[in-house]
């Protein structure tokens, strides 16, 4: 392209920006009482063209020059960063999880590990868990749910119900809140998994709000928007995370002989969530060698196929279905415990859009690459904390780039989960 | 009696609105597939604009509603137009042929931007607007209760007519329904045909963006209230309402924004408003086990 016709379509692309940016950037409305007044910002519409108008010659600039540079090769194939990404999907399996596991089991111990180093990567790993378990449902039975975080819902309220109500204590909960979980997702699992993907997805999605209304508005039993306060915290299998125990117990830090610190706590915490995670980790990875996980892969591929081959497909989605909300419900106790308060509001619609997210980004199936995506979505809010106005914009855009940069996701590889000899014919399979 | 017809009124009111809405998801996931999850905010954008042209006209003296309310309609419809020609050209456009969750991530995203967007540029707080359209007429007498329809809603039904009408009209009889219909048959097919498949998508996004531009201003109106969060409860129930009535089919979403208008305003008058939401969705779920296509679709014919 020529200097001018590349001008001419940033002027174009500017052109549009303002158009766009006229009514709400150039105009404010004001509060004055009666009806609205209005101010006029031209500025920033000025300031919108003038990014848009930079941004689009750059952006057309740098993909001349790399089309130039390799006309010969497949577009955008060798580019550095992708290819670096390509490479790093390759040897997920064999380092990266390791190296991902070692680092956060050391993350504690470290030097610079303080309490909000901790609580971050507690949040990560809650993200990681929930990512993870959404997987065994999007990425291994290829079922698109956009109500996850109903589960979730459902296993933090479990517990703190159970735990109010009934005095039981986390590890009685824990098991409970999962069954739950499950149970929900047969409920509405049964009706609806003969629906084609996009009806499953509205459905989901549906159900994820149904189950936000009714906490909202089941006033004596949830506390409505106040939510459930006061929840119990969780003890080291019986032993308090408390300075002074009550009478007749002992407190974990009289138990190992320490000073009380209220860090162990929040270590504590740390660890049993990236124990839960990794369980579900585990799980994922030996299911996939059953039949029934194999019957997953199998559906997500071919429906047709497999019905011909005698699999179930309603019973085989169920399972997966069931399975990937009762890991939701772990999740969600963890998150009640934690919290020690919970609400409608943590359960909203965002919440599911940003774990399906993660499970897409990673790249589908991928374990590795849910981590990093968990550890991006949930780290680029808090480092954007201080400008705080912007940052949910800003995750939005990044959700929009990084699909547009990688629509395979961060690390689209995987590996077969049965390789077949290379003696048989098409051997080798894809990945 | 009177209160069954008052509300039946209110629903058909409330359904125009939600079938105009869903309009534009349903000929999007006709043509392309996709779930096109930014739909909402464009509409919540078209509101927007409606509340800031209003004012603006009311500020420089245009006074006289009628003339008021064409120029509004033309603002939001070309900027919101041009919204969802945007829209589709930076985050769908480039996904076009990849993984089939790639451009529904790539929505959920744009959705959580222009919301954001749009918050920072007008606040968080509720943008009121002066009632524009007073007056009624009265249908019907009875024992304690009238059955008024307001001039408003009139104009509401009456516009969401008109539009439909001349919508069937473009897609069954002018050039650009044909290239939408053959593009949505077989993509492939049709640009080796001669077809610009490209413009054809974006058109149907420009289109789909102006109906509910016309929505919001018409919601604005009747409602004289606005957020930047009205966009994802109306396009969830838009969006419903195009699932129920079969998606992909035109008529299927004036039937289902009916329904979902109608069940809305029956359940909130009979049995309680908080669960009004609850009740769309549990009749889409039903209606889906039964006639897993919705009321109007057609089956899909698998081929191995």
């Amino acid at each position: 392209m020529t200097v001018q016709q590349r001008m001419k379509d940033a002027a174009l692309a500017a052109l549009v920006a303002a158009i766009l940016a006229l009514p709400l950037l150039g105009f404010e409305t004001v509060d004055t009482g009666g009806p609205l007044g209005i101010k006029t910002r031209w500025h920033y519409v000025g300031y919108a063209a003038a990014a848009v108008f930079i941004g689009r010659l750059l952006l057309m600039l740098w993909r001349d020059r790399r089309l130039g540079a390799q006309a010969d090769s497949q577009a955008g194939g060798s580019e550095a960063g992708r290819a670096w990404l390509a490479k790093l999907s390759r040897k997920a399996d064999s380092w990266l999880m390791p190296a991902l596991i070692a680092f956060a089991v050391a993350l504690p111990l470290m030097p610079f590990a303080d309490r909000t180093v901790v609580d971050l990567g507690t949040v990560v790993l809650i993200y990681v868990m929930l990512g993870w378990g959404l997987n065994i449902v999007v990425g291994l039975a290829g079922l698109l749910d956009l109500g996850y975080v109903a589960f979730y819902a459902v296993g933090a309220y479990s517990y703190a119900l159970l735990s109010k109500n009934f005095g039981l204590n986390f590890w009685e909960c824990l098991p409970l809140a999962g069954l739950f979980a499950a149970m929900f997702g047969v409920a509405l699992g049964f009706p609806v998994l003969r629906l084609r993907g996009d009806y499953l997805a509205i459905v989901t999605l549906g159900f994820g709000e149904i189950i936000r209304i009714v906490l909202l508005n089941w006033q004596p039993v949830t506390g409505g928007p106040n939510g459930i306060s006061g929840i119990a915290r969780p003890s080291f299998f019986g032993f308090p995370f408390t300075a002074n125990p009550p009478e007749g117990t002992t407190a974990f830090h009289e138990l190992f002989g320490l000073d009380f610190a209220s860090t162990h706590r929040i270590v504590f915490l740390y660890y049993l969530i990236l124990a839960l995670a990794l369980l579900t980790n585990l799980f994922t990875l030996r299911i996939r060698r059953l039949p029934v996980g194999r019957a997953w892969e199998a559906l997500r591929e071919d429906e047709i196929a497999c019905r011909a081959l005698g699999i179930n497909p309603t019973n085989t989605k169920l399972t997966a279905f069931a399975i990937g909300a009762m890991f939701g419900g772990f999740a969600g106790s963890f998150f009640a415990t934690r919290q020690g308060f919970i609400s409608p509001e943590s359960f909203t619609f965002i919440e599911s859009a940003v774990i399906l997210a993660i499970v897409v980004l990673g790249g589908m199936g991928s374990q590795a690459g849910i981590v990093l995506a968990a550890a991006f979505l949930t780290l680029l809010p808090e480092l954007a904390r201080e400008f705080s106005l912007f940052r949910m914009l800003a995750f939005g855009l990044a959700m929009v780039l990084i699909m547009v940069w990688r629509p395979q996701g961060l690390l689209s590889h995987r590996d077969p989960t049965i390789r077949l000899k290379p003696a048989a014919h098409g051997g080798g399979g894809g990945g | 009696m009177e209160y069954f017809l008052q509300q039946t009124i209110n629903g058909v009111t409330l359904g125009a609105v939600y079938a105009l809405i869903a309009i534009g998801y349903t000929m999007v996931y006709g043509i392309i597939g996709m779930i096109n999850f930014a739909h909402g905010e464009i509409y919540m954008i078209g509101a927007f604009i409606a509340v800031i042209s209003f004012s603006v006209l009311g500020l420089a003296g245009v006074t006289w509603v009628p003339l008021a309310l064409v120029i509004v309609l033309i603002v939001s419809m070309t900027i919101t137009g041009l919204y969802g020609w945007t829209v589709e050209r930076v985050a769908y456009r480039p996904l076009r042929g990849s993984v089939r969750l790639a451009p529904l991530i790539s929505a959920i995203g744009m959705s959580i931007f222009l919301q954001n967007y749009v918050q920072i540029a007008q606040g968080a707080k509720i943008k009121p607007l002066q009632p524009m359209i007073r007056g009624g007429v009265r249908l019907m007498e009875g024992e304690g209760f009238s059955v008024n329809v307001s001039y408003l809603q009139l104009i509401i039904i009456a516009m969401t007519i008109a539009l439909m009408a001349g919508f069937t009209w473009l897609i069954a009889a002018t050039s650009l329904g044909r290239a939408q219909r053959a593009t949505e048959q077989d993509r492939v097919m049709a640009s080796l045909l001669g077809v610009n498949t490209d413009r054809t998508i974006s058109l149907t996004f420009v289109l789909g963006a102006m109906l509910a531009a016309v929505a919001g201003v018409l919601v604005t109106l009747y409602y004289g209230v606005v957020d930047f969060y009205i966009g994802f409860l109306a396009g969830l129930k838009a969006f419903t309402a195009a699932v129920l009535g079969g998606i992909g089919s035109l008529p299927g979403a004036m039937l289902g924004g009916l329904l979902i208008g109608l069940i809305e305003s029956y359940w909130s008058a009979y049995f309680s408003s908080e669960y009004k939401d609850v009740a769309a969705f549990s009749i889409l779920v039903i209606v889906l086990i039964f006639r897993p296509t919705g009321l109007l679709g057609r089956p899909e014919v698998e081929k191995v």
